[in-house]
């Protein structure tokens, strides 16, 4: 009996983990960013 | 070059180039994408997945991409002691590692229509996980050495390296082993993809770098900032103390 594979289900979860993945690194990388600037900026007042 | 190891013109670019690269490398990333899944044709062989094809391609030339940074930052750090080549190399290891991963996740996904199977140890696959191995090893080294200003300290550099050895084995491996992935499709100043299929690849692998650039210069600016800010509140411990 041969298997038959719906396709799209394939496509639709690589888009999601490639699209998820990347926007997760870019958030992580800005949001640090942002958090360690504002750390240096915190140790210049004090 | 040697003019931009200065942290502090080095932080006076990345402060407005860090927003346009992940800018302009998402507005790419997603109109490549957009038209990989809703307007690219089925492949005759392949059918529909072929569209995994705008994901899977640009993660895998980043991951090998990212450990070459690694490598050419590490030689800089070793050789001209430039303060931001450690940096770098530490800051380009995370995306690096994260690229590498969708690459192999997503040729899985591919390779179970295509290939029948999730998996196989096969020279391509195998290279490819070595390489996901070594991003783990070299993340653990350099946070575990890093040396004084935040460079990745001359053991990480070492291995980083050494380790890219497994670049060009990646690059060779479906020419010298037998495997299911296929040969090369894009040599130099040759392509054997229709071009409906390769200029979005190309506006994809372009978008998907840039967002790359940006993740670097996000990291580097981050590091920095945390040894700027360490060293600020050493020399006010040691002037109260």
């Amino acid at each position: 009996m041969r298997e038959t594979l719906d396709q799209w289900a394939f496509v639709w979860a690589a888009y999601a983990i490639g699209i998820v993945g990347t926007l997760a690194m870019v958030a992580w990388a800005w949001w640090s960013m942002r958090r360690a600037e504002a750390r240096r900026e915190k140790s210049r007042e004090r | 070059m040697h003019g931009f190891a200065n942290p502090a013109r080095f932080l006076r670019i990345a402060r407005w180039l860090t927003p346009l690269c992940l800018a302009v490398g998402l507005v790419l990333t997603a109109a490549a994408l957009t038209y990989g899944l809703f307007f690219a044709p089925a492949d005759r062989l392949m059918g529909d997945t072929v569209r995994i094809l705008f994901i899977h391609v640009p993660s895998a030339w980043l991951g090998m991409a990212g450990w070459t940074t690694i490598a050419g930052a590490s030689l800089v750090e070793l050789v001209w002691r430039h303060p931001l080549a450690g940096i770098a190399a530490r800051a380009a290891a995370a995306p690096g590692a994260v690229f590498t991963a969708l690459c192999l996740a997503t040729g899985s996904i591919w390779g179970r229509p295509t290939w029948g199977t999730w998996w196989v140890w096969d020279g391509r696959l195998t290279s490819m996980l070595v390489l996901l191995f070594l991003y783990f090893g070299y993340i653990a080294l350099a946070d575990a050495t890093r040396g004084e200003g935040g460079s990745s300290g001359r053991v990480a550099a070492i291995f980083g390296i050494v380790g890219a050895v497994n670049v060009p084995i990646i690059n060779r491996s479906v020419v010298w082993w037998n495997s299911l992935h296929q040969p090369p499709s894009i040599t130099m100043g040759q392509s054997a993809i229709d071009p409906a299929f390769l200029w979005p690849l190309l506006i994809a692998t372009f978008g998907f770098t840039l967002i790359f650039a940006g993740v670097i210069l996000a990291r580097m600016r981050a590091i920095l900032a945390d040894i700027q800010a360490e060293a600020r509140l050493r020399r006010k411990a040691m002037a109260q103390g």
